[in-house]
């Protein structure tokens, strides 16, 4: 619960190289910190400043800004229900209302074995599913307070790893941009010539590549 | 010039405001051309030394751009040709009205008890361009009353408008963006980062920028009222800057200095030392009265016996060594006329020539008064090429360093830095020559010249060595390189740099410098003769000898001493009586064993200052001197920008002004230096000195010259001496290489053991004390662990300090900072060698 460990610090020197700016890393750098510790600490903040030339403060800056970026512990789930209008039209207060019965807190706290975070959300872009919710931003549509009582008791019992990892993980899938492939390294008032992945885009070869 | 026809301006936009016609600069912002025009918009966000970035909306007018009229924030729109903007529409009035509103929803209304009351933006605008009344009736935000985000700057977050002036202002202009917007929407505040202070030396700032009172000092805060505030125009002599600053006083107490914006200096800003070191000018500590060393310590004397007294031991010092058994050490405090009536004091009615303002860690008076000058404009100019090997400005010369960094940021300058260690410049420099301690003279002559065979250019990196050649070459040829020189190290003699100097006059005749010199009135000092072998107005005593001879009761036979040389002569017992002229040289000469030498060795010491520091405390007798804001005067700052200087509180107790006490000294010596007031010294200064001619009172207050006349080093006036010349002496060698030792190099960081910020309550714990930094490889070879206190030795003398690492020290090289707290690193400089080499051995010293 800390800086970046070892690992994960290759892993944000390979995010830093993508850009012709370090501190253009910042936020996938703070997704790689909720990432491994669940939450973005002030550590890892202080760490990554270190790690793109800036100061603590700009990352907390940029950090706080983001709600999805959350700077206390949460659950390992983070439940978001929507309440807005057509998931309300649709029953998603009552939705929310049964969640908080059911998980025994109310809206914005965690519960004590600290599995469960629930939230309430504005409209989450999915309103011909009314009514919705996420967890840890994956959707489940048309909730009714049977499949949540289903979903309390399968994300418990684990029976939900392969699909929802913990609070943190965006993809389990990790993203690698081969070196020929990056926007070029150099900051945009030194860079003279097109980038290399221009290049590799429009050359003969590439474009027969494509026909075929 | 631009109520003049749109066809008469060169690339003039004409634009219409309020229905008047009138002629806008290229590129010029609305708020900016109406401002100039006489019509005031309201902003709180725009600042004029920042880019603009439309936060606050206040500014937002009618403009019509050709596409109908709209509203638009006119901090962030430039006028183009036919433009039409109406600042005071029903429409402007009404969203100016909609602003305020919005803007006092959730601002407090503790103006009655708020520092900004009476002088706040937001109090006033909404006065005058506020609806009067709110339809807000809501419970407001609330946060905890002041947070301190610094050990000077108090931040309340419920006052804050969220204007960005002060987080724009650490990113910007300081580069400290150590205070940023968190989190968002209503939420939005200003913070700093969790235990991370917003520990900028600029950060005074941000409290005189801040449009409503969200940002205080501590040092301020609940102290006074504005409408009770008297306000005085000074410039600052903490350091050779010379900022412009306003005195702000009630009931005779100086309460606070704010940044005045003059276009040439500093913009209006001011460092953290410069600001909160008034609080040493009331300081319980100042000298009252004379007092008289007796049997049972110091006694208070009236200023008669004083007076008699000190007359006394000057006649006695003349009547059995001469004049060259008297030397004066000091002066850089004094205003110029101060200066002026104690050279004439020293040189012309006592004789003696051992006289020296600086001490021992300034930069030689041939070559500050000698090579063509640059001001800081010049050096600063956009596009130019900036050469520099000097201390590091952002602890001793801050504010220069703001307007280096604006020149390399904004205005696309290009910066070469030879240093033997990192600054606070490095990382701006383009190109960062890092050369061996004392060899600055190789690594210049390398940049000039390629290196020579057999040499290696002081051990630069021959790569950057390269880049760098090619941009000095370059920027030579296109006339558009100047140099800025200061010593780099105390640890070392000025020789190197003098020499370093000499490769670059010889080379390029024409390029101009800017010499730095880290206390307030040194240059003012030197240009009053406060130095061996010189006269007032930059000449030299062998050629001004006759015209000095005509009006002076006396001109001393010969040159005299430096203060090493003073400090040298009385440490062999050569000086009978020596005068501290505001000098702590235990502190501040950076060979204190030869200062302890000399004051204990000389039997008279006469000192005239403030504070009854270390070096005073060993003064026979001491006279009380007024200081800054408590004498009026001029002072020349490193430019040689002559700029006056206002009286506004009264001195301590029976504290007199320095020229009163010389013009008095000399009376009773049965001479008369004929001056009776400030301005009759100035008067005999313009008529006598060579390089002030023409400069008259007339001329220094004039409108016109509020941002100070600069001197320059041209011409004298026909009929009088001429003055000082820099003569390139002969190349020098490199130092001896010592394979066993490391070569010190030693700086001053801003905030140290100096008098003014030790009276200074509200900064004098936050000195940082010292570490001995070295290379881990030569780290390596002591063989203990980081982190220990070790000894180091010189020739000179051995102290004890904590080792640590430091990978961008070269290898060979250790570096230190001195007058900290913990460590007497002065007890390792020898005056009397060019550089200092040290060893470092396992265990404390005894």
């Amino acid at each position: 619960m800390s800086r970046l460990s070892t690992e994960n610090v290759e892993v944000a020197r390979e995010i830093i190289a993508r850009y012709p700016r370090p501190k253009s890393a910042l936020i996938p750098l703070l997704h790689l910190a909720q990432e491994q510790d669940g939450y973005v600490t002030s550590e890892a903040m202080a760490h990554i400043a270190e790690l793109v030339g800036c100061t603590p403060a700009e990352v907390l800056g940029t950090c706080s800004f983001y709600e999805m970026f959350k700077l206390h512990p949460v659950g390992r789930y983070l439940v978001n229900i929507c309440t807005n209008i057509s998931c309300m039209l649709c029953g998603g207060e009552e939705l929310l209302e049964h969640a908080e019965k059911r998980l025994g807190i109310k809206a914005g706290n965690t519960t004590e074995d600290g599995l469960f975070t629930l939230e309430e959300v504005e409209c989450i872009a999915a309103c011909t599913e009314a009514p919705s919710l996420q967890v840890n931003y994956r959707y489940f549509h048309k909730v009714t307070h049977d499949d949540f009582d289903r979903l309390v008791d399968d994300l418990r019992a684990g029976r939900l790893d392969d699909e929802i990892p913990p609070h943190g993980t965006l993809a389990r899938v990790r993203q690698s941009i081969p070196s020929d492939r990056r926007a070029g390294i150099a900051p945009p008032e030194q860079v003279t010539s097109e980038p290399v992945w221009l290049r590799n885009f429009e050359s003969p070869s590439r474009a027969q590549g494509a026909a075929e | 010039m631009s109520d003049l026809p749109p066809e008469q301006v060169p690339d003039g936009v004409p634009i219409t405001i309020n229905g008047k016609e009138l002629v806008a600069e290229k590129g010029e912002l609305i708020i900016d051309a109406a401002e100039r025009h006489g019509v005031y918009i309201p902003r709180f966000c725009y600042h004029p030394r920042m880019r603009p970035v439309g936060m606050c909306r206040m500014c937002i007018c009618e403009v019509d751009t050709g596409r109908g009229p709209a509203l638009l924030p006119t901090c962030m729109l430039e006028c183009t040709p036919g433009m039409v903007v109406n600042t005071e529409s029903p429409v402007t009035a009404k969203a100016q009205e909609g602003v305020l509103e919005f803007l006092l929803i959730n601002h407090p209304l503790d103006c009655p008890v708020c520092d900004k009351g009476g002088e706040c933006p937001l109090q006033d605008q909404t006065f005058a361009y506020g609806p009067g009344e709110s339809r807000y009736i809501e419970e407001k935000r609330h946060k905890e009353k002041p947070i301190a985000i610094s050990d000077l700057v108090l931040l309340d977050r419920e006052r804050c408008i969220l204007c960005d002036r002060c987080t724009r202002f650490a990113k910007e202009v300081a580069g400290d963006p150590l205070i940023h917007f968190m989190h968002r929407g209503n939420n939005t505040e200003v913070n700093v980062f969790p235990d991370e202070p917003f520990a900028s030396y600029f950060s005074g700032n941000t409290a005189q920028i801040c449009p409503v009172g969200a940002l205080t000092t501590t040092t301020y805060r609940f102290r006074a009222r504005p409408w009770d505030l008297e306000v005085t125009e000074s410039t600052c002599q903490t350091c050779g800057v010379g900022c412009r600053l306003a005195i702000d006083s009630s009931r005779d107490q100086v309460l606070r200095y704010e940044g005045v914006d003059i276009d040439p200096v500093n913009w209006g800003w001011l460092c953290d030392k410069g600001r909160f070191n008034f609080q040493a000018i009331q300081s319980e500590d100042r000298l009252r009265n004379p007092l008289l060393k007796g049997p049972n310590g110091f006694e208070v004397i009236t200023w008669g016996q004083a007076m008699r007294r000190a007359a006394d031991m000057l006649s006695e010092a003349l009547s059995s060594t001469g004049p060259d058994g008297i030397g004066i050490v000091g002066g850089a405090r004094l205003t110029n006329e101060s200066a002026y009536a104690w050279a004439k004091l020293a040189k012309g009615v006592l004789g003696t020539d051992n006289v020296d303002a600086r001490l021992g860690d300034e930069l030689p008076h041939e070559l500050v008064l000698g090579v063509p000058k640059a001001t800081i404009d010049e050096v600063c100019r956009p596009g130019g090429t900036i050469l520099y090997f000097g201390p590091d400005p952002k602890e001793e010369l801050p504010v220069l360093y703001l307007r280096l960094r604006h020149a390399v940021i904004q205005d696309s300058a290009t910066l070469i830095e030879v240093s033997p260690v990192r600054t606070g410049l490095t990382p701006l420099a383009r190109h960062f020559l890092q050369h061996r301690p004392g060899e600055v003279h190789e690594a210049v002559r390398a940049l000039i010249h390629g290196i020579p065979q057999g040499r290696d250019g002081g051990g630069v990196d021959p790569a950057q060595l390269g880049l760098a050649r090619a941009a000095v070459e370059q920027a030579a040829a296109s006339g558009s390189l100047t140099v800025v020189v200061g010593r780099q190290s105390i640890a070392e003699s000025s020789d190197w740099v003098t020499d370093a100097v000499a490769t670059l006059v010889r080379a390029f005749p024409e390029v101009k410098f800017l010499t730095l010199l880290r206390r307030g009135n040194v240059h003012g000092a030197l240009d009053m003769g406060l130095a061996p072998g010189l006269l007032p107005g930059r000449v030299a005593l062998d050629q001004a000898r006759d015209w000095y001879g005509a009006a002076w009761p006396t001109v001393p036979a010969g040159p005299g001493l430096d203060t090493a040389g003073i400090l040298q002569a009385a440490a062999d017992g050569k000086i009978n009586t020596l005068v501290l002229l505001g000098a702590d040289p235990l502190t501040d000469f950076p060979d204190r064993q030869l200062a302890a030498q000399a004051l204990q060795k000389v039997p008279q010491i006469i000192a005239v200052d403030l504070f009854l520091n270390q070096s005073v405390q060993a003064a026979d007798l001491v006279l009380a001197a007024a200081g800054f804001s408590e004498v009026e005067g001029t002072a020349t700052n490193l430019e040689g920008r002559v700029s006056v200087l206002n009286q506004k509180v009264t001195p301590p107790g029976t504290a007199r002004s320095d020229w009163i006490i010389a013009a008095e000294l000399a009376r009773r010596l049965d001479s008369d230096l004929g001056l009776e007031s400030a301005d009759d010294i100035w008067g005999e200064i313009e008529q006598l000195a060579p390089s002030h001619h023409g400069v008259t009172l007339d001329a220094l207050f004039a409108p016109e010259a509020a941002d100070g006349i600069v001197i320059s080093t041209g011409e004298p006036a026909p009929g009088r001496p001429p003055t000082v010349r820099f003569e390139p002496g002969s190349p020098l060698d490199p130092p001896a290489p010592d394979a066993y030792s490391l070569r010190l190099v030693a700086n001053r960081k801003l905030y140290d053991l100096g008098t003014f910020t030790q009276a200074s309550p509200a900064l004098a714990n936050l000195a940082p004390g010292t570490k001995l930094r070295v290379n881990p490889y030569d780290f390596e070879r002591l063989g203990v662990p980081e982190g220990r206190v070790l000894k180091v030795k010189s020739v000179r003398g051995a102290i004890s300090v904590e080792v640590v690492t430091d990978p961008d020290v070269l290898r060979g090289t250790a570096a230190i900072h001195v007058n900290q707290p913990g460590a007497l690193v002065t007890d390792l400089i020898d005056a009397r060698l060019r550089v200092t080499d040290i060893r470092i051995e396992v265990g404390e010293v005894a």
